[in-house]
């Protein structure tokens, strides 16, 4: 059965088949599927554009600002500030990036194409997982370091910049006076109060933390995806869990909310990315509190992964 | 070779599959026919794995089909020719297939020749035509020169040409020693491929037999008279124990005997025929009448009396429109 003519084609004999078809095929696949497909490109697109955009943007809005508030400097976080449009709003597009990955098998009706191509669930679905973790880790690492560098650089000269080759400070505090001719007769004096260090390091965890948390945010939401097998479905709960649950908690007490807020997934963006003074009080520190992300992500993958293999595609 | 043993699926409290049992030989072509809801896609889809049955075993060559080193090499499968990303290049799509069972690259190129889609290889498949996609669903089947094939309604909205490209296909790949199974809810189409039927309906096994058992089971129902002495021929073949009836037109049809009884009796009686004819039921006739009583839906179609089908009374108050049992 090695050659085989219709219409006057011959197909060429295929190679003897050694071996066993497994995860390195389907990793080969899965990375197919995502490069061949223009929404992967759209999504990658968006998310750099908005996530280094707004770091530029917002760093020269805070040298302007310092320009005639220079009081501002005091514990200023300047690692934070190019870096938040990426937690905040990026992770949002990386949830996309992730739920359709999945997804958009079964609104095609693909998943039915790629079971029947290779029936072992379970090296599909973790075939997806590497692909997905993988692609968007190197995108993640790649979109955290330009939007630092660019949010930096847009910040040069006023003094406050962070750097990743070595060490930069701000001042800690800050100090107020009236004016020698008196209040409302010039700028108030300003006299700053100790220091603040920022290692190196400390500015590269910020980087590479907020690239790690980002892409364990793509996972959770590709583990919603294989939960609910619907594009939107997925990305709302994503968008839901993410975003909307810690701003319905709001309405809580303050005095004991946090102490449920430690729990959800997006605590650690708000601690992972910090690197001057003391992160929130209320939640863990940053490795921590980004171990909870990666347990939601765990569950989430866990469970969507058990459905996948257990239910009718 | 696929063995199906006593395979049952339910959808909630619907039974699609029950206790169905039957087995797809080699190097011919095997038809499945039903009418539409018989169950027929479902039971492709739990030999595919991509359904769990609720009960019974399905065996490829002795083994699960996800048990195969080269599960492509073993069976390429058809169901619905749009399940594809349709933003994905007609290439990639079949390139990201043929990766999972370690594929050599080249094959992409080749079968997309075979189908004849080498032109439109780099576009995006939401553009093609219903039989575009056929041809790339089939030609995904082919990657892994498979031992066995299996489509769902593969002509289903095609032209003449392509109908005929895909029967001429199937053949071949019979008359190559694979394993064909092609489901169908029009007996027409099996008519000029099929070797083999199954014939199912209800998710119940209806027949299991050669197209050409089949079709002895189909002709010769009657045998169709006309004489002048309609009377004495209706008593003397009814007294050898078949039965007649005369219609409007004076046309006597009678069951239960050959021509060659018939022409003998009257000969022995001395009866004048005018007329002597064997009435060839049509395949599609025969197929209707097996499937008759499990048909899912019926039209309230004229030259249908209600009530003939047989039906359980509790379906009888699903009245679609969708089906052949509207008296085709």
């Amino acid at each position: 059965m090695a050659t085989m003519t219709t219409a006057g084609v011959k197909l060429s004999a295929l190679p003897s088949a050694t071996g066993r078809a497994g995860l390195r095929g389907v990793i080969a696949s899965e990375f197919t599927k995502l490069r061949s497909v223009r929404s992967t490109y759209w999504t990658i697109a968006a998310l750099i554009i908005v996530s280094v955009g707004i770091a530029a943007i917002a760093g020269f809005g805070i040298a302007s600002n310092l320009h005639s508030n220079p009081q501002n400097k005091a514990g200023l976080d300047a690692t934070q500030d190019s870096l938040i449009a990426f937690f905040e709003l990026g992770q949002l597009i990386i949830a996309v990036i992730g739920a359709m990955s999945i997804t958009s098998e079964y609104s095609t009706g693909m998943i039915r194409t790629s079971m029947t191509a290779m029936p072992r669930r379970g090296t599909v679905y973790l075939g997806k997982l590497i692909v997905l973790t993988s692609v968007t880790l190197v995108v993640s690492l790649v979109t955290s370091f330009i939007a630092f560098f660019v949010g930096q650089a847009a910040m040069s000269g006023s003094g406050v910049s962070a750097s990743l080759f070595h060490s930069t400070t701000v001042p800690a505090n800050v100090i107020m006076s009236p004016p020698a001719g008196g209040p409302g007769s010039g700028p108030p004096n300003v006299t700053f109060q100790g220091t603040d260090v920022i290692s190196s390091g400390t500015v590269l965890t910020a980087v590479v933390g907020t690239a790690l948390f980002v892409t364990v945010v793509a996972l959770i939401a590709f583990g919603l995806g294989a939960i609910i097998r619907h594009t939107a479905g997925a990305i709302t709960s994503a968008i839901g869990l993410m975003f909307v649950l810690s701003i319905i908690i709001q309405i809580l007490p303050e005095n004991w909310r946090w102490d449920i807020m430690r729990f959800f997934p997006d605590a650690a963006g708000r601690v992972i990315s910090v690197t001057v003074g003391s992160s929130n009080p209320h939640l863990w520190s940053a490795w921590p509190q980004f171990l909870v992300t990666v347990i939601w992500a765990a569950v989430l993958v866990g469970a969507g992964g058990y459905l996948f293999r257990k239910r009718d595609a | 070779m696929i063995e199906v043993r006593g395979l049952t699926k339910r959808y909630g409290a619907k039974v699609a599959v029950d206790d169905l049992t039957f087995g797809i030989e080699p190097g011919r072509v095997t038809g499945f026919l039903g009418p539409n809801g018989a169950g027929k896609t479902t039971t492709m889809r739990c030999i595919l794995g991509l359904d769990y049955p609720d009960k019974g075993t399905i065996v490829i060559s002795g083994k699960a089909f996800r048990d195969y080193a080269y599960p492509m090499r073993e069976v390429g499968a058809l169901l619905d020719a749009k399940a594809v990303h349709g933003g994905r290049s007609a290439y990639n799509h079949l390139l990201c297939l043929a990766q999972t069972n370690n594929l050599p690259r080249r094959r992409v190129g080749e079968v997309l020749e075979l189908v004849g889609l080498t032109e439109v290889a780099k576009k995006r498949s939401n553009g093609f035509s219903l039989g575009m996609s056929q041809r790339l669903g089939i030609a995904a089947t082919l990657l892994g020169d498979p031992k066995m094939v299996m489509f769902d309604e593969p002509v289903n909205g095609l032209d003449p040409e392509g109908i005929l490209w895909i029967r001429n296909l199937m053949k071949t790949l019979a008359a190559e020693g694979r394993t064909v199974f092609v489901s169908s809810h029009l007996m027409s189409e099996m008519e000029n491929t099929a070797d083999h039927l199954i014939v199912i309906g209800r998710g119940k096994l209806i027949a299991d037999c050669t197209m050409k058992e089949f079709v002895a089971r189909a002709s010769g129902a009657a045998v169709r008279v006309r004489t002048p002495s309609a009377e004495q021929l209706i008593r003397t073949v009814s007294a050898k124990g078949a039965t007649a009836s005369i219609d409007d037109d004076g046309a006597i049809e009678v069951r239960g005997m050959s021509a060659e009884q018939v022409g003998d009796l009257a000969f022995g009686e001395n009866i004048r025929l005018h007329e002597l004819t064997m009435v060839r039921a049509s395949l599609e006739e025969a197929f209707m009448e097996l499937t008759a009583d499990s048909v899912e839906y019926h039209a309230d179609a004229p030259g249908r009396p209600a009530g003939t089908s047989g039906r359980p009374a509790g379906t009888t108050g699903q009245h679609a429109g969708t089906t052949i049992g509207s008296g085709v």
